[in-house]
């Protein structure tokens, strides 16, 4: 047993830091967080140019040949920086799709472009009408010789105003059951019938809605067979709860833990010494180390090469859920003034709790719901008969 | 990183699995009620391996490591033995360092029928250490009182009725007592002493909440309300959904505290103190729900889960208000509290 990700990632974490030194300006991170697009060109370019995108991919997709857990230290790095990753997260669950179950030719023309960090993916999953019940999608595709036409219309296609293709899930077939009758689609977000509408969030970050009219798409882009578009979701839906190692919530703790001993109170006292501060970071920290655990061993079974369906779900829901708790917990901790936001100059923490509080409510919803991650666990994982049936 | 275990463990964790299974059924854990001691067990789960089996092979033990011994608690808590074997391993350990008394002392753990030895949790008071594990069956205690590290050879007392049906007793230190160690070495050593029993605790807690887990599992499937399995119920499956989580990640967190402690990490205190307590909770979240999944049967003693419901508290009870523990956590994380 070794719980450690291995001297060799010390040292990549060292350089990690060096790289975020340079490149993780106050600027970045301040137009980050003014235009809520969780993803920087210049940041992200410099992040592939040091081959850290694809860092443990074979060489043949312009790779680095590191291993997985050395790419879990790179991300971890970048979380605990508060780096904008969005870009890189949507666009490597894409990539890791494509590597999977693509054609050679699409392996060709998007991989190393998407690794060097030229382009990034959207996810076009949901609808307004289909969330957790992703496979209702409406959003037809019909075949007109070599091509395709797209008409419909998807709702939080995140970074769909930066990406380049948006990995679009489209109904082909109505005659059969829902789950038969869809496919997969990389879509050219630069088509004029593309319209993105931006939709901004609690959370400070924006979101997208995007709409298809007659796009067209040549065939070449359609991503596993015709019809088949359920099993290279549950693919890619694999990818997206993949555990990645930190979150949100290790680097806010971070932040919490050092602005609560550098700060006294009235009576001199510091805020670390308060029982009642140090009750609640002490139990964030277990839940954040229970979290980690759960990421790492879910990194740990992909690693190995089996697809870590229930692992990942585990992770999922207990990282999103105990954050959101944890958040209220320790944004209750600052009193009165953990209202106060990172605008006003003077907000405790940074006001890092505070949008950690309006942030984290969102991780239990995207990429599957902690109602969906328990319905998976609940069949998956523990056999139980699926509702309702 | 690796989190599989070696093929060693796997052995170890199948022979302690089967010999659990088919020693320690739940009829032998109630008919040992409300002592807390099967003798006949004890004797045969020595022969797997005693106490020693965490002191190294130059001493008489069996060369074990914290991450095996996790494992082994693991099964032990799984199946609810009412035997002292986790307070024997941490006492034997703290035994093989507390120089030649404790070496002495130690020869009654390694040969083939070992003594009963515990850990007094708490200091003693007034020359009496208070709620001791298995207190009220161990030959041997060993227990800080006034900064001093003792070992305590007498009868035990009788034991104490209590929530968990442990063998639990007040035992006096003012009697047929060795000093091991003195000043900052004893207390240094006891506070190892400490962690690897809460890392052991922790292991066997989350072996009890697997278990329980399993039970309300296995309900749900069987139990047909309105028609249908109640495990089709969201409800219902929504809270197993969240046990399973968390057991999983109690038992992570226990192997790592272990692991980090065999390889004494700075962090390994911090450890040790997350995993107790969230295995503590986590347990009697897990025997809690299941007990609810149960309905009205759960409450019954007829049924098993009870078992388990209340050895979750008592156990997670050991070392004291939780509470205090987190705060001791906090210590570990943030330092001292300091005043103005």
């Amino acid at each position: 047993m070794d719980f450690s990700l291995g001297e060799h990632c010390e040292v990549l974490r060292a350089e990690v830091r060096e790289f975020l030194a340079e490149h993780l300006t106050r600027e970045v991170i301040d137009r980050v967080h003014e235009t809520g697009t969780a993803h920087d060109w210049g940041f992200y370019r410099a992040l592939g140019a040091r081959g850290w995108i694809g860092a443990a991919w074979p060489k043949e997709f312009g790779g680095q040949d590191r291993d997985p857990f050395e790419m879990t230290a790179i991300r971890d790095e970048l979380r605990l920086a508060g780096a904008p990753t969005d870009g890189l997260g949507q666009s490597l669950i894409v990539a890791r799709t494509i590597r999977h179950v693509g054609t050679t030719d699409q392996k060709q023309e998007f991989l190393r472009p998407a690794l060097a960090g030229e382009i990034i993916f959207a996810l076009g999953y949901s609808e307004p009408d289909s969330g957790s019940d992703v496979a209702a999608a409406k959003t037809r595709a019909t075949r007109d010789g070599d091509e395709w036409i797209i008409n419909g219309q998807k709702m939080f296609t995140t970074l769909a105003h930066e990406a380049a293709f948006v990995f679009l899930l489209a109904r082909t077939n109505s005659e059969v059951a829902k789950h038969k009758g869809l496919t997969m689609f990389l879509v050219p977000l630069d088509a004029p019938e593309v319209e993105i509408h931006p939709v901004h969030t609690m959370g400070g970050e924006r979101t997208n809605a995007t709409f298809y009219n007659d796009v067209r798409v040549p065939d070449r882009y359609r991503v596993g067979s015709v019809d088949g578009g359920w099993d290279v979701m549950t693919v890619a839906l694999t990818f997206e709860r993949g555990g990645f190692g930190l979150s949100e919530s290790d680097r806010v703790w971070e932040e919490a833990v050092a602005w609560a001993t550098a700060t006294r109170r009235d009576d001199g006292t510091r805020v670390i010494d308060d029982p009642l501060v140090r009750e609640r970071l002490a139990t964030m920290r277990i839940n954040n180390e229970v979290a980690r655990l759960l990421a790492y061993r879910t990194s740990f079974v992909a690693a190995r090469g089996d697809l870590p369906g229930v692992e990942g779900s585990m992770h999922k829901l207990w990282y999103s859920e105990s954050m959101t708790a944890d958040a209220g917990e320790i944004l209750d901790m600052l009193g009165a003034e953990g209202v106060l936001r990172r605008e006003d100059g003077d907000a405790p923490a940074g006001g890092w709790i505070e949008h950690l509080y309006r942030h984290a409510a969102v991780t239990t919803i995207y990429g599957g719901t902690s109602e969906v991650q328990r319905g998976i666990i609940a069949e998956r994982g523990l056999g139980l008969p699926r509702p309702g049936r | 990183m690796d989190l599989d275990l070696s093929r060693e463990q796997q052995d170890l964790v199948a022979v302690y699995h089967a010999f659990f299974l088919k020693e320690s059924p739940p009829s032998v854990v109630r008919s040992a009620e409300p002592c807390g001691f099967d003798p006949s067990l004890w004797s045969r789960v020595t022969r797997l391996g005693g106490p020693a089996i965490g002191v190294s092979e130059d001493l008489g033990g069996g060369g074990a490591s914290l991450v095996d011994l996790v494992l082994i608690a693991e099964q032990l808590g799984s199946s609810l033995a009412p035997i002292p074997l986790l307070e024997g391993m941490v006492a034997a350990r703290l035994l093989a360092g507390a120089g030649d008394s404790g070496r002495k002392a130690l020869d009654r753990l390694t040969g083939p029928d070992p003594a009963v030895a515990t850990v007094a949790l708490m200091p003693a008071r007034g020359g009496r250490a208070r709620m001791v594990p298995a207190g009220a069956i161990a030959d041997l205690v060993v227990g800080l009182d006034g900064g001093d590290l003792i070992l305590v050879s007498s009868e035990p007392p009788i034991g104490r009725r209590n929530l968990g049906d442990s063998p639990v007793a007040d035992r006096s230190f003012g009697v047929e007592r060795t000093v091991l160690a003195s000043g900052s070495n004893a207390l240094d050593l006891f506070a190892i002493a400490l962690d690897e029993w809460r890392i052991l605790t922790a292991g066997a807690l989350a072996g009890l909440g697997t278990t329980a887990l399993g039970l309300g599992v296995e309900y749900a499937k069987q139990r047909k309300q309105f028609g249908v399995p109640i495990g089709s119920f969201q409800s219902i499956a929504r809270d197993l959904a969240d046990v399973a989580t968390a057991v999983d990640g109690a038992r992570l967190l226990a192997r790592e505290a272990a692991w980090a402690a065999d390889g004494c990490h700075s962090n390994s205190p911090a450890l040790a103190g997350m995993a107790f307590l969230f295995a503590g909770k986590t347990a009697q979240k897990a025997s809690g729900v299941a007990l609810h999944v149960h309905g009205g049967y759960g409450f019954t003693l007829e049924y098993d889960v009870q078992l388990y419901y209340r050895r979750a508290k008592a156990w997670s009870l050991a070392l004291g208000d939780p509470r205090r523990g987190l705060r001791a956590l906090a210590e570990a994380l943030f330092g001292p509290e300091v005043g103005i």
